[in-house]
Formats: C-alpha cells, sequence, structure tokens
C-alpha cells in the first residue's frame, strides 16, 4: 500500500543549522494498517509525515502509493491520495468560509476544479448528515463560517474533509495536542471510528504513549531520524507503557527524557 | 448656498469617476481581500488599460473591442506578476512593484512614446465621455458606468461561488488548507492576480474615455485609492453586508464616496496638488483604526472585571 524506500531529509545542508532529520526511513504499511507513531521531540515523526504529504521534497529514496511514485509529485497532486488533520486546529479548516464550503472543497479533492456551482443542493443535505454523525451541533450552522468554531470542532471538522473522499492514507499530525484533554478523547474516539467504519490505512503521530498503544494495530517508534522498533498484531497488544520507555532507551541507548511523553 | 449648488453642479462628475474608479477598486479587493496579497502592479495596469484603449480608437477599432483589448492587456500584466511570485519566488509586493516600474516602458511605447495621446468625443464614437455628465441624454456616461459596475459585480459572484472560484478563496484564507485539499495554490494566485489586473485595466480603459485622454501618470496612487475604496466601503457597510455581492457593491459605494469626498475638500479651497497627501492621510487612518481599536479599547469582559476590581478597592 504504503512504502517509503530509504528516505532521506536533511534541513538546512552545509549551513550551522544542518539537522538530519530523517536518515534512511523504509516502512511498508499494508492496507487497512493504523500506526501509531512515537517518538521523543525531534526524532523525526512529524518530518515523515510531511515527507509523505509533499511540504517539501525529500533528498533521497522513493515513497510510493499503491505503486505510484509520490516522490516527485508536488503537495497538491498528492493531496489526491492523502487525506491530513494538523496540530493546530487552524491549518485544516479555512476560518473565512463556510462550514459547507470547507467540505465541498475537501468533496472535490483530487478533481478539477470546474465552473460549476461550488456546493449543490444535493450535498448540502449529505453534509448535514454527515455533520449530524459528529453529534456536535454543527448540522444546523452549515452556513456558519468556520472561524467561529472552537479548536476542538474545528478538529473534528478537518477530519471529516480528510475522510469525505476516501483517502488512500489518512495522516494525523498530534491532531489532538492543541486541545483540552476532554476534548481530545472525544476527537480520538471519532479519528478511531472514521479510520474503522472506512477501513482507512491511517499513520497517526501521538506524543500520548497510552494513545499510541491503546489505538491502531502497530506501532512505530522513531528516534535520531530513524525507525527504532516497528510493532503490530497481538505483540502490540501486550505493550505497556513502562515497556516502551525500556525498548526507548534499549535501541536509541538513551534515556526517553521526555516529559511530554511520559505524561498522562 | 453657493457651495451647495456648486457640490451639486460637481456631484455627477465624481459619482462617474467613483464608479469608473470603483471597478480598479474590485479589482485591489480581489487581490487585497480575498487572495490576501498586496498587490502594486495596478498602478501599471491602470495606465496600460488607458493606453491600450485610446491607441485602438485612435487606429479606428471599434471602442467595444479597445475595451475587451484594454482588460486583456491587464490580465497580461498580472500574469507577468504572478509568474514572477509563483514562479521565480520573488515577494508578491516586489513582484508587483517590478510589473508596474517595467510598465511604464511598455505604456509609454503603446502610447507612441508620448506621455499622453487625447482622443476626442468629437472625432471618434467614444462610449462615454465627461462632457454629457450632466446632459439627460442617452450619452451620459452614468448609465454605462452603472451597468457595467452591475456587469463587473454579478460576473465576481458568480464566479467566486464555482468550485475554481471557491478554491481561489481557499488559496487566499488558509494556502496550507488549499494544498492539503489538492488546490494548486500558485496557479490560483496567478489566476486571481489576472483577474484582478483585467478589471484594474477595463477601468483604465473607461477612465481614459470618460476623460478624453490617457496618460502614462494616470495610474499613479491607484493602488491607494483602491484601498480607500476598500476601506471606506467595510468601514460603513461592514457590519450590513454579508453577501458577498453586496461586498463588492460597497468598494464600488467607497469609490464613489470617496470622490464626493474628494470633491468636498477641493470646494472647501484645498489645492488638487495636495490630494495625493490627503489620500495617503486618508487611507493610512483607516488602516489604523482596527489597530489602535484592539490597543485602546479593551474587550469588554477585561474592562467589566477591571472595574470589579476597582470597585472592591473603593
Amino acid at each position: 500500500m504504503l512504502e517509503l524506500n530509504n528516505v532521506h531529509k536533511t534541513f538546512n545542508p552545509g549551513t550551522v543549522n544542518e539537522k538530519r532529520a530523517l536518515r534512511g526511513v523504509s516502512l511498508t504499511l499494508n492496507d487497512g494498517d493504523f500506526v501509531t507513531v512515537i517518538g521523543g521531540n525531534g526524532a523525526g515523526k512529524s518530518t515523515v509525515l510531511n515527507a509523505i504529504a509533499g511540504v517539501w521534497g525529500i533528498d533521497e529514496g522513493s515513497i510510493v502509493i499503491d505503486g505510484v511514485d509520490l516522490s516527485k509529485l508536488p503537495e497538491h497532486k498528492r493531496a489526491k491520495y492523502i487525506g491530513r488533520v494538523f496540530q493546530d486546529p487552524m491549518t485544516g479548516t479555512a476560518g473565512n468560509m463556510e462550514i459547507q464550503e470547507n467540505l465541498a472543497i475537501a468533496a472535490r479533492r483530487g478533481q478539477r476544479r470546474t465552473l460549476k456551482w461550488g456546493v449543490t443542493k444535493k450535498e448540502k443535505e449529505e453534509y448535514r448528515e454527515m455533520l449530524a454523525g459528529l453529534d456536535l451541533g454543527l448540522e444546523d450552522r452549515m452556513t456558519a463560517k468556520v472561524g467561529l468554531l472552537s479548536g476542538g470542532q474545528r478538529q473534528a471538522l478537518t477530519l471529516l474533509m480528510a475522510t469525505i473522499r476516501k483517502p488512500k492514507l489518512l495522516l494525523l499530525d498530534e491532531h489532538t495536542a492543541a486541545l483540552d484533554p476532554k476534548t481530545a478523547a472525544k476527537v480520538l474516539e471519532l479519528s478511531d471510528k472514521l479510520i474503522r467504519e472506512n477501513q482507512l490505512t491511517a499513520m497517526m503521530v501521538t506524543h500520548n504513549m497510552r494513545d499510541a498503544i491503546h489505538y491502531g494495530n502497530r506501532l512505530i517508534m522513531m528516534n535520531d531520524g530513524q525507525i527504532i522498533f516497528d510493532v503490530s498484531g497481538e505483540e502490540k497488544q501486550k505493550l505497556t507503557v513502562e515497556m516502551l520507555i525500556a525498548k526507548f532507551s534499549e535501541n536509541s541507548g538513551e534515556e526517553f527524557a521526555n516529559d511530554r511523553a511520559l505524561l498522562s | 448656498m453657493d457651495f451647495l449648488s456648486s457640490l451639486l453642479n460637481a456631484a455627477p462628475g465624481a459619482i462617474a469617476q467613483g464608479l469608473a474608479w470603483g471597478i480598479m477598486a474590485i479589482g485591489v479587493y480581489i487581490t487585497f481581500r480575498i487572495l490576501d496579497v498586496a498587490d502594486l502592479t495596478v498602478d501599471g495596469s491602470l495606465a496600460t488599460g488607458g493606453a491600450v484603449c485610446v491607441m485602438l480608437i485612435r487606429a479606428g477599432v471599434n471602442p467595444w473591442l479597445a475595451l475587451l483589448c484594454a482588460t486583456l492587456s491587464g490580465c497580461l500584466a498580472g500574469l507577468v506578476t504572478g509568474l514572477f511570485h509563483t514562479r521565480c519566488g520573488i515577494p508578491a509586493i516586489l513582484a508587483g512593484i517590478l510589473t508596474q516600474l517595467a510598465l511604464y516602458s511598455v505604456n509609454l511605447r503603446i502610447m507612441g512614446s508620448k506621455a499622453n495621446q487625447a482622443v476626442s468625443v468629437d472625432k471618434y464614437d467614444l462610449l462615454l465621455s465627461q462632457r454629457y455628465v450632466r446632459s439627460l441624454t442617452l450619452d451620459n456616461p452614468l448609465p454605462l458606468l452603472l451597468i457595467a459596475t452591475a456587469v463587473v459585480i454579478f460576473l465576481l459572484y458568480w464566479f467566486f461561488g464555482t468550485e475554481k472560484g471557491s478554491s481561489l478563496r481557499a488559496t487566499g484564507n488558509n494556502p496550507k488548507m488549499a494544498r492539503a485539499q489538492g488546490i494548486n495554490t500558485g496557479n490560483n494566485i496567478v489566476l486571481g492576480l489576472m483577474l484582478s489586473n483585467g478589471l484594474v485595466a477595463l477601468s483604465g480603459a473607461l477612465i481614459a474615455q470618460y476623460q478624453g485622454s490617457s496618460d502614462v501618470n494616470m495610474g499613479r496612487g491607484a493602488i491607494v485609492i483602491g484601498l480607500a475604496a476598500v476601506i471606506i466601503g467595510e468601514v460603513i457597510f461592514g457590519k450590513l453586508f454579508s453577501n458577498f455581492g453586496l461586498k463588492l457593491l460597497a468598494v464600488s459605494i467607497g469609490a464613489v464616496i470617496y470622490y464626493i469626498v474628494l470633491q468636498i475638500v477641493l470646494q472647501l479651497g484645498l489645492n488638487t496638488n495636495d490630494l495625493k497627501l490627503i489620500t495617503a492621510l486618508i487611507v493610512a487612518l483607516f488602516l489604523s483604526i482596527p489597530y489602535w481599536k484592539s490597543k485602546l479599547i479593551r474587550p469588554k469582559s477585561q474592562a467589566k472585571s477591571a472595574q470589579k476590581g476597582d470597585n472592591s478597592h473603593a
């Protein structure tokens, strides 16, 4: 499904700020895999997601989804295959536009945008139903500007937008990190539900080890631009936070000295 | 009384000018408010529109066709700025300044190396002329300008409601989101700049016919007049109009108000040479209002809690 082959990326090469962010990342995802990605700050978790999404080009290696090599495609062309939710709730939606307009834009991901009307009547009915499914009362505010919504509401909407056209791959980049714990839990549940119902292949970066263990069928741990631990199936079910911390020290030769990772 | 009657006398002219410049202001609205790009090409493309229109009419071309060609020349100017910005990585403001500068030479070339070219309504069949602005005949330029404004607003209202137009709005509002949804933001910015400068050049062509000449300097400060119209429209109608079409209408009315105020200021005895200074000051004032509002006036909740604090001390 998704194949990363020996992906390398160095930021600011040849300067004092040189940062070797990805150092030969290889990963193969199967259809329907829901992978959680953990690791310390600067380990390269978000960088992997950005590399796949095409925020910038990679230096070496290839990124292939269902036989299509994405490595040379610009970001907007890769969007045909990929749905994304970002850490900052402001990033995933257009705040000055209506809820239904945002959904309509997402519904046309990967299609040519024509001179047909932007939101059709039929769509509005569909959107109303989908929004009702979120149980946030948004179905009655379809013409409200997204900028008026709370962070949690915006993330829920972004999730809907990322999955409204079934993506081959869903990328969740710490998408609950900016929310309060209660809202974060809700959005996480919603993510899990959408992934299951649509049988999506997904990658979710998180700082929360418990979430990383609880959700998904596979877990990878990153350190210093490399994947240092990859576990799935029953073995993953049996993981505990303590085991992950031990695993980290063992594989990286360092203490997992990251407060955010240890908290909660 | 004298003041009032002479003002009334000048009103039709001010309204006509306001409507003609209003079309340019709508172009500025597209870049400034929708695309979130400050495009300085307009000072050049307005004169390009005037120059192309006047020279074509002088060459015997149908004035409607001349108007169309002028519009297309503006689109071309927008294309150049867009390519500078999106394909060469030049910051938008600088890209606009570069095109504007280049257009000065281009406009002189178009006008046969003359700084201005006349197109008399006596000799040519112009679509509109200042001369008939107070006449009650079909020659009056006001109906045409009103219709032109209505057509422009209607077309833009339609376009920005389409899939393509929505993607343009998303590009200006949140480019990251737009790209994540598969929108080619670079191409959209180019398209928006072409659309905007097309309207600006159309406005320049109308202005040139209206005043009976094109001048290489006719666009100087156009961007500021456009911003003035956008801001006046927003200040007066911002709370009233939420519909996109009405917002564009507000820009056009803003331009008319600008020219009426200008007329009043002139009647009060101010020197025409001081106009640009006054315009710049007015725009600076209005642009700074939101900033100072947020700095000086505390949000209600804060003010309330502060008051409570005072009371407890008392």
